[in-house]
C-alpha cells in the first residue's frame, strides 16, 4: 500500500504498518460503525443478502489467494466449497459435533483435499492446471450424488440433499454441564477473540493510545449491539443470557444470529489474508505468479509454495462452504456446480485480481446485483399478474446479461477491477483540482 | 545499529565462498551445440568475466550453473556440491545469486518487496505466524527489512523504494535486479549483462557497485558483459566463448593478445 508523501517513518515497524494515514483510520472507524449498525438499519430480508455477501466474500478471498495472488487458475471452487459444506454438515448431522468445531474440521479437510488437487501444479501451468482442478469438480459431484450415506431425507423420501441440523449461536447444552466453568470459559473465549483481533490489528502496535481506543470501540460496539439487539428483537427489557440464546437464535433461521457469527469470521479472514501478503510466504506466492523462474532461482521452492497456496486457499474456501451449510436447512449439489466456480472467478476479476479488498467488492457486486435487478423489475412490473409473469420469464436472462456485461466492461475499461477504479477515483480527488 | 555504506551487514552469516569449477560441460539443444566441452574455474573473491559474440552460449552456461539447463555431459562443482544435480531453488541456499539478462523482476511488487523476496531463504517463520503477523512473524519481517534497507543504501535507490517495479525506467530495474540478488547475501553472484543498454553515467555507477560488492563484501563475481572497456578494466580473469567453444581464458592482457580471440572478434567484425 503506497504511503502518502510527507509522512516520515522513524523505524521499520512504523513504516511497515498497514494503514498509516488519518484518512484511512477514519475510514476504518466508518467501517466498524457500519458493521455494528447494519443489523439495526436493515430488515431480515436485506440482512439475508448481507450474509450471502459475507459468505461469498470469504470464498472470494480464498480463491483470490490462489488465482489472483499465486496465479494458479482454479475451476474447482465449487468443489472446494462443497467439501467444506458437506464436511461441516456431516460432522454435525451424524456425529453431533458442535458447529464451531465442525466448521473448522470441514475447512481443514478442504485444505488437505485442496492440497492434493494442487499436486498437478508440479507439472501443469495455466489452462492445463485449470482443467486439472476441473477434475475436482467432477469427482466431488460424482461422490455426492452416488454416495448413499450422505443422502438426506425430504418428506420421508431420500434425496441427494443433506439436511443440516439447526444450530444455536450459543448452545447451552454444551455449556450446562458446569455453569460456572462455562461462564469462565465464555469470558476467556470472548477475551481470546478480542485479543486475537487486536493482535491482528498490528498496525496499532506503535500507537498504544489508538489501540486502546480501538479496543474500546469494539467492546462498546459489541455491548451496544447485543443489548439493543435484544431489546429491539425480543422487545422485552432485560433477560438472562440463557433466555436470549433460545430457539430463535438458530444460525439457519435467524439472519441476525448468523450475522453475529459471519461478520467476525469474515473480518478475521480478511485480516489474516492481508497479513499473509505482508510476509515472505505471501511474497513468494506473488513472485511465483510474476516470474516463476526468477522466484525459483531466488530460493523459493515453487512446488511447495504452490501446494501451500492451494491449502491456504482451500482452507478459507472450505470455511465459506461451512458457513454456507450453517446458513442452510439443507445442502445439495446444485449449489456447488461449475457455474458457481465461474461465478467466483467473475467476483475476483470484477473486484480485482490479487487484492483482498477487491475480493470483497466483487463478492458484494455479484451477490447484490441480481437482487437489485429483481427488486427493480418488480417495481416496474407492478402487481399486474400478466406483466409479473412476463417479468419472471425475463429476469434470469437479464441477470445473466448484466453479469456478462459487467465482466466485459471490467476487462475492457479497467482490468484492475473495482478496487483499482476506487483507487483511481481517490487519487483523482486527492490531487483535485490539479492533475499532477 | 549503523553500518557504513559498504560494510557487509552483520548478524546474517555470509555464505561461505567456494571455488566454482566447470568441468567438460557440453549442452545441446537438438542439433544446436550451445556449449562444447567447456572447462573453467572461478576462484573465491575473483571478478571473472565471460565474453563472446551474441549466441556464443554465455547465458546458457549460467543457466547450467543455476540448474535451469541440464548439460548432457560434464559437471559443475561449487565447493563439493555438483550443481548439475541441484534443483534451482537450492542455489540460493548454497549462497549463489543471479541477476538475469532480460530483467526478470516481480513487476507487480514494490522495489522493497522485490528485495525482501531476496531475503526469502533466510526467513523461517511458518504459515500461522504469517496469518497472525504478530510476535515472531512480525519481528522477522522487521529484521530482514533492515538488511534490505542496507542494500537500498548501497545501490542508492532510496527514492524508489515504494514504487512498483514495473513502472521504473530500464536502468533502475537493472539496479533493482542486482539488489535482489545481493539480498541473498551471496558468496557468488552471477551477473548477466548488468550494464546492457545503459548510458555511460549509469554504467559507471554499476561498475562502482560491482567493485564495492567484490571488495567490501568479498563476493565472488561472474560477469557477462559486452563492453570490452569495462571488462578489461575490472576483471581479474576473462573467459572467451565462441559458438559454445572456450577459445580463450586468462588475465585481460593475455586474452587481449590471444590470436584465436583476435581472430574470432575480427572475423565477426569483418563478416
Ligand atoms: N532454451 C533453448 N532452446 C533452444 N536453443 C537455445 C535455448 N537457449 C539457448 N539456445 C541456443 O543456444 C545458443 C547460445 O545462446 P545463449 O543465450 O547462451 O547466448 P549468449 O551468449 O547469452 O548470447 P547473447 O549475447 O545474445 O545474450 C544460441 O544459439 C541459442 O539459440
Ligand atoms: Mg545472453
Amino acid at each position: 500500500m503506497p504511503s502518502q508523501s510527507g509522512i516520515y517513518h522513524e523505524d521499520y515497524a512504523s513504516d511497515m504498518q498497514l494503514r498509516p494515514t488519518t484518512m484511512q483510520r477514519i475510514r476504518q472507524i466508518a467501517i466498524v460503525a457500519a458493521v455494528l449498525l447494519m443489523p439495526f438499519i436493515l430488515g431480515s430480508n436485506e440482512l439475508r443478502i448481507v450474509n450471502q455477501v459475507l459468505i461469498a466474500a470469504v470464498g472470494a478471498v480464498g480463491l483470490n489467494i490462489l488465482t489472483g495472488y499465486t496465479g494458479q487458475i482454479s475451476l474447482g471452487q465449487g468443489a472446494f466449497l462443497a467439501i467444506g459444506a458437506y464436511g461441516c454438515g456431516l460432522m454435525m448431522a451424524f456425529f453431533n459435533v458442535p458447529w464451531p468445531i465442525a466448521l473448522l474440521l470441514g475447512a481443514s479437510i478442504t485444505a488437505i483435499i485442496g492440497g492434493f488437487f494442487g499436486l498437478p501444479s508440479l507439472r501443469l501451468k495455466g489452462l492445463y492446471l485449470a482443467v486439472a482442478t476441473l477434475s475436482a469438480q467432477v469427482i466431488v459431484e460424482w461422490v455426492i450424488k452416488r454416495w448413499d450415506p450422505i443422502d438426506g431425507e425430504l418428506d420421508g423420501r431420500t434425496t441427494d440433499a443433506l439436511n443440516i441440523p439447526s444450530n444455536l449461536l450459543v448452545n447451552w447444552q454444551w455449556v450446562d454441564a458446569n455453569r460456572w466453568l462455562a461462564t469462565v470459559g465464555i469470558v476467556i473465549l470472548i477475551g481470546a477473540v478480542l485479543w486475537v483481533t487486536w493482535r491482528l490489528q498490528s498496525n496499532f502496535q506503535r500507537d498504544r493510545f489508538m489501540a486502546y481506543r480501538y479496543l474500546l470501540y469494539v467492546v462498546v460496539g459489541l455491548i451496544v449491539v447485543f443489548l439493543s439487539g435484544l431489546i429491539v428483537i425480543l422487545q422485552t427489557p432485560m433477560l438472562s443470557l440463557q433466555d436470549v440464546f433460545t430457539e430463535d437464535w438458530r444460525l439457519n433461521g435467524n439472519e441476525y444470529a448468523f450475522y453475529c457469527f459471519a461478520m467476525p469470521v469474515t473480518i478475521l479472514v480478511i485480516m489474516a489474508a492481508t497479513n499473509l501478503f505482508r510476509t515472505h510466504i505471501g511474497r513468494a506466492f506473488i513472485a511465483i505468479r510474476d516470474q516463476d523462474i526468477a522466484a525459483e532461482v531466488m530460493g523459493v521452492n515453487i512446488f511447495r509454495y504452490k501446494v501451500l497456496s492451494f491449502m491456504v486457499s482451500s482452507f478459507i474456501v472450505g470455511l465459506a462452504g461451512g458457513m454456507l451449510a450453517l446458513h442452510s436447512t439443507a445442502i445439495s449439489f446444485e449449489r456447488f456446480t461449475i457455474e458457481v466456480s465461474i461465478e467466483y472467478l467473475a467476483m475476483i476479476i470484477i473486484g480485482g485480481l490479487g487484492s483482498v479488498s477487491g475480493s470483497v467488492y466483487g463478492a458484494a457486486f455479484i451477490v447484490i446485483l441480481p437482487e437489485l435487478l429483481r427488486t427493480l423489475g418488480r417495481t416496474i412490473a407492478g402487481t399486474d399478474p400478466a406483466s409479473l409473469s412476463q417479468f419472471n420469464r425475463i429476469l434470469p436472462f437479464a441477470q445473466q446479461g448484466v453479469f456478462g456485461a459487467a465482466i466485459l466492461i471490467t476487462l475492457i475499461v479497467e482490468s484492475g477491477g473495482i478496487r483499482k477504479i476506487w483507487q483511481n477515483t481517490k487519487d483523482y480527488f486527492r490531487l483535485w483540482p490539479f492533475e499532477y | 545499529m549503523v553500518f557504513s555504506r559498504f560494510e557487509r551487514p552483520y548478524e546474517d552469516n555470509p555464505a561461505p565462498r567456494h571455488a566454482l569449477s566447470v568441468e567438460n560441460v557440453s549442452l545441446r539443444f537438438g542439433g544446436v551445440k550451445a556449449l562444447s566441452d567447456v572447462s573453467l574455474d572461478v576462484q573465491p573473491r575473483e571478478i571473472f568475466a565471460i565474453i563472446g559474440p551474441n549466441g556464443a552460449g554465455k547465458t546458457s552456461l549460467l543457466n547450467c550453473i543455476c540448474g535451469l539447463y541440464h548439460p548432457q555431459e560434464g559437471r559443475i562443482l561449487y565447493g563439493d556440491v555438483n550443481l548439475v544435480q541441484t534443483p534451482p531453488h537450492r542455489l540460493a541456499h548454497l549462497g549463489i545469486a543471479r541477476a538475469f539478462q532480460n530483467i526478470e523482476l516481480f513487476t507487480h511488487m514494490t522495489v522493497q518487496d522485490n528485495l525482501m523476496l531476496g531475503r526469502h531463504i533466510h526467513m523461517k517463520k511458518n504459515i500461522l505466524d504469517a496469518l497472525l503477523y504478530w510476535g515472531r512473524g512480525q519481528r522477522e519481517e522487521i529484521e530482514h527489512r533492515r538488511f534490505v534497507e542496507h542494500v537500498i543504501d548501497l545501490l542508492e535507490i532510496q527514492h524508489i523504494r515504494k514504487q512498483l517495479v514495473g513502472s521504473l525506467a530500464y536502468g533502475l530495474q537493472k539496479r533493482v535486479e542486482l539488489g535482489r540478488a545481493l539480498c541473498i547475501n551471496p558468496g557468488l553472484i552471477l551477473l548477466d549483462e548488468p550494464m546492457a543498454g545503459m548510458n555511460v553515467e549509469e554504467k559507471k555507477d554499476i561498475v562502482r557497485y560491482v567493485l564495492d560488492i567484490n571488495e567490501e563484501w568479498g563476493v565472488t563475481i561472474v560477469l557477462i558483459e559486452h563492453d570490452m572497456g569495462v571488462v578489461m578494466d575490472i576483471s581479474d580473469r576473462v573467459a572467451v566463448l565462441d559458438f559454445g567453444i572456450l577459445i580463450g581464458l586468462g588475465t585481460p592482457d593475455e586474452v587481449r593478445n590471444n590470436p584465436t580471440v583476435i581472430q574470432a572478434y575480427l572475423g565477426e567484425e569483418g563478416g
